[in-house]
């Protein structure tokens, strides 16, 4: 940690540099003095510096265009650019340029001196409050989920608690509430975590496709199996199977994982050859299971091997107090993943976040501040760039008490058919209807892909 | 080398800097001694500011130091100041051996006040012990009651104390032991 504040002084008269750093060595301060821009650019790639002194009239390179360059590579070091002719034009483009002040030489000595100090007491206040705010966060962090909601706090000491066990866990939540991230929590803070953590998508594989990704299958035992494959249970031998989208998935499978769980064998497609797995498995689903049970599409002994412990995830309505803090993580995230700078949404976007019923949860608010930081202009997200990602407010949020039955059932499609990319066959066996009748449906209901 | 030298400029008040040597005696207990006044440094005078350029006063106080003393003060009673400020109360080389100090905008009559004698001689005092502390290698303090402090005005000069705080205190005695000015005790 730096002792002193360091100030540099570039200015081409030697008398203004050597006056005003032995002014300000007197002051305490560490300084550094340049005679030119080009010199005072290249110091500051071997000096960290908390504020320029730099005078406006130089030979080569002037202050103004100095200024510009250091603000390339060091936006926030303030610049107090100084000048022996001030006019106040000259004084407005500085300031519009970026200078943090603009004195005429000779200074006040009790003006430059509380100006100095301000400066510094505000840097000092600003990088405190950048550290308190990355330790507030850390605070509520668990592992990738962030959140200050008491029900979220609750499940992070559950999953602490359960995830030394190899108790199986059923994960509910509605689409985008990071239910993956639950489950990668659990296999993080588990015995297993230096094991393999395999996530399976159940709803994007046809039977015969996921029967052979999670069970692997033997050369020759199906028209394409070439080779023999091990499927995700050996892959994941002593390590945790994620398996999402539980409730989709056919009866034939639902009674090949029920027997997998009460033996802890597996048997490849095309196979007789019983193989032990030690695997631990976290499903996840958006459906109400206990309904499919009572349906006759989910088994009930399944139901209940698979859910010794449940958790509950909240929509991301349910936790609006979680907004601002996501907002400020996804931009950090976005920022170093687009390289740009962006700082915050304004005040009328993060209202608007706060009242919006986000259908798609987490997932559509990680979309919307993507395109945000993409789009923003300056260093603040606006209205302008995000609005026309949000949709109205109430008609996807799960409160469907007052929905008519057609509106429910168009709705429900139109999700369907956004989680899987609108692909029709994979949509139409979700919604147990044949692709004709979903044509039909997307017609009568005028339902459109927004992303094509 | 144990004494500490003044040097008055024609104009300065022959009893002020009486006054100011029997206190800067009493206070960092070193013998000092005043030099016969010399003329009013014309060669540092800069017609366009009608203010003399303190810088060049040193200079000229540093080629003369009596190489006897451990430190030679100036003191003149005309407006100083360095190129890149309006005016300065004083300069100093920190940590060298000369320091100067103008009495010009210490007075009350330079704002348009009555003069006030007494008061003259307390900020003359506390700026002789900050210009002084100075070429010890003392910085300015962040606490308020210390003669480090940096004022840039009278009415900073009148908040703080003619004294050290505690640690420049105790970097200045520090200061004095390195030079065997002081025996350990």
């Amino acid at each position: 940690m730096k002792s002193k504040p360091c100030i540099m002084i570039v200015d081409d008269e030697e008398i203004v540099r050597t006056s005003l750093s032995s002014w300000l060595r007197e002051d305490g301060y560490e300084v550094l003095i340049e005679e030119s821009g080009k010199r005072a650019l290249e110091d500051l790639k071997n000096h960290d510096c908390d504020l320029m002194l730099v005078d406006l009239k130089m030979p080569e390179m002037d202050g103004l265009q100095l200024m510009k360059e250091v603000k390339k590579s060091l936006p926030d070091l303030p610049v107090i650019i100084m000048t022996a002719y001030a006019t106040v034009d000259t004084a407005v483009k500085a300031i519009k340029e970026g200078a943090y002040d603009y004195f005429m030489k000779p200074f006040d000595p009790e003006e430059i001196s509380l100006t100095i100090k301000k400066i510094l007491k505000q840097q000092r206040l600003e990088q405190e409050n950048i550290y308190l705010r990355k330790e507030l966060a850390k605070q509520f962090q668990f592992h990738q989920l962030y959140s200050k909601n008491k029900k979220m706090q609750e499940i992070f000491e559950l999953i602490k608690t359960v995830a030394k066990t190899d108790v199986t866990v059923l994960i509910h939540g509605e689409t985008g509430t990071g239910k993956e991230l639950i489950a990668r929590a659990l296999h993080a803070e588990s015995l297993r975590k230096d094991r393999p953590f395999m996530p399976v998508s159940c709803a994007s594989l046809t039977e015969t496709l996921l029967e052979s990704e999670l069970f692997g299958h033997e050369k020759g035992s199906f028209t394409g199996a070439t080779n023999a494959v091990k499927g995700v249970f050996e892959v994941a031998d002593k390590g945790t199977i994620f398996l999402d989208e539980i409730g989709d998935i056919s009866q034939k499978l639902q009674m090949d994982l029920l027997r997998v769980l009460e033996t802890k064998e597996i048997m490849r497609i095309g196979s007789t050859v019983p193989i032990p797995v030690d695997v631990r498995v976290i499903s996840a689903t958006n459906r109400d299971l206990k309904k499919s049970i009572e349906n006759n599409t989910f088994r009930e002994d399944l139901y209940y091997r698979l859910n010794v412990i449940t958790i509950d995830i909240p929509p991301l309505r349910e936790k609006p107090e979680d907004i601002p803090l996501l907002v400020e993580q996804l931009i950090e995230k976005f920022n170093v993943e687009t390289g740009k700078s962006v700082k915050k949404v304004n005040e009328d976007a993060l209202s608007m976040f706060m009242q919006y019923g986000w259908p798609g949860n987490i997932r559509e608010l990680k979309n919307v501040i993507e395109r945000g930081v993409v789009l923003a202009k300056s260093d603040i997200i606006t209205i302008n760039e995000i609005g026309p990602c949000l949709g109205k407010k109430t008609e996807d949020t799960g409160k469907t008490d007052t929905l008519s039955l057609e509106t429910m059932e168009r709705n429900h499609i139109a999700s369907v058919l956004k989680n899987n990319s609108w692909n029709i066959s994979v949509s139409a066996q979700i919604l147990g209807i044949d692709r004709t009748t979903l044509y039909n449906k997307i017609k009568k209901y005028n339902l459109e892909d927004n992303h094509k | 080398m144990t004494h500490i030298c003044i040097q008055p400029y024609d104009g300065c008040k022959k009893d002020i800097v009486d006054e100011i040597a029997k206190r800067l005696m009493e206070t960092i207990k070193l013998p000092v001694k005043i030099l016969p006044p010399v003329e009013e440094p014309v060669y540092a005078f800069d017609p366009g500011r009608k203010q003399y350029y303190s810088t060049k006063i040193l200079r000229y106080i540093v080629n003369n130091h009596d190489s006897d003393a451990l430190r030679t003060i100036g003191i003149i009673n005309t407006d100083i100041f360095i190129p890149v400020l309006t005016y300065v109360f004083g300069e100093a080389q920190l940590n060298g051996r000369a320091a100067l100090v103008s009495s010009a905008r210490l007075k009350q009559e330079y704002y348009g006040l009555k003069p006030d004698r007494s008061l003259l001689a307390d900020r003359l005092f506390k700026e002789v012990m900050h210009e002084l502390g100075h070429t010890f290698g003392l910085t300015h303090c962040g606490i308020d009651s210390c003669v480090m402090t940096l004022s840039n005005s009278t009415a900073g000069i009148d908040r703080k104390t003619a004294n050290f705080c505690e640690n420049h205190r105790d970097e200045f005695m520090k200061k004095l032991r390195e030079l065997e000015i002081y025996d350990e005790k």
